[in-house]
């Protein structure tokens, strides 16, 4: 799935410019969860992160895990520190209004796999 | 080539920076994706317990031609039996450091998983040295 695609079917806003405009970008899996630790274990790439955990350590763990976008459920908003690192590591950051739930339910009716 | 990183007890906003410049030196050096991969996960894990858990500690990195050695030494309040802190899903996290994403009681676990050589020993109320081996080649 592309990033166009993924944006307008859970209403989602960019927050940090280049990453989120790569259009060649296609998704395949997709991971919900709020433990970091969890998601140091993933190791497919190509994973998008659906959280609701807002903070610098989830850019962090996206950048250590190789996550390039993370989806920020429940209109929970990026900082600015967020949003530096997640340009410096080619991250795209979205955030919707959607909760967790429903982000993943739209996802999932759309083709995007689960990983286990 | 040597990196030396400062670590202070409860900075989750620095937190991670030492692995991210062990990460973008390893990349430098074509060092196999996997492979960097397992290496910054079991640092990060390792880093991120010296935040969540310790009072401050020192990480050094030696970047050698095989292998990449990590030494992780805090003071703290140590771990009392490692043991039980290797077993999944213990954790005696704070409510803080749960807020930040933490707190699985899988980080211990991580770092065993992706390295080639993990020991660590803690006295309690001291504090915690881990030493963590990661190969770059198989041959
Ligand atoms: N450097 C340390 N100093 C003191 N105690 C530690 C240290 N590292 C780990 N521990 C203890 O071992 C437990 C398990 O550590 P582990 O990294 O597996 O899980 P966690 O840090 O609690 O959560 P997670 O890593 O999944 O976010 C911790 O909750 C803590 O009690
Ligand atoms: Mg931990």
């Amino acid at each position: 799935m592309l990033m166009t695609e993924i944006i307008k079917r859970i209403e989602a806003r960019p927050v940090c410019g280049d990453a989120c405009s790569l259009n060649t970008n296609e998704f395949e899996f997709a991971f919900a969860s709020d433990l970091m630790s969890d998601v140091l274990r993933l190791m497919r790439d190509n994973t998008m992160l659906i959280t609701g955990l807002c903070n610098v350590q989830t850019v962090r763990t996206a950048e250590m895990a190789e996550i390039k976008l993370i989806i920020i459920a429940r209109g929970k908003k990026a900082d600015a520190q967020m949003i530096k690192l997640a340009e410096e590591s080619g991250i795209c950051l979205l955030e919707t209004d959607y909760s967790v739930y429903r982000v993943s339910g739209e996802l999932y009716s759309y083709g995007i796999k689960p990983l286990y | 080539m040597e990196y030396v990183f400062e670590i202070n007890g409860g900075d989750f906003s620095s937190g991670g920076n030492a692995s991210s410049t062990i990460k973008r030196a390893l990349k430098e050096r074509n060092v196999d994706p996997l492979v960097i991969k397992r290496i910054v996960v079991a640092l990060f894990e390792a880093e991120i317990n010296v935040v969540a858990h310790a009072d401050h500690g020192t990480i050094t990195v030696i970047i050698e031609e095989h292998q990449v050695q990590m030494f992780v030494k805090d003071f703290g309040p140590g771990i009392e039996d490692i043991e039980l802190a290797m077993s999944e899903g213990y954790s005696t996290a704070s409510d803080t450091v749960r807020e930040m994403g933490f707190g699985a009681g899988m980080g211990l676990p991580n770092i065993k998983k992706n390295a080639d050589v993990f020991e660590i020993e803690s006295v309690k109320g001291l504090g915690t040295n881990a030493h963590i081996i990661i190969y770059l080649k198989n041959d």
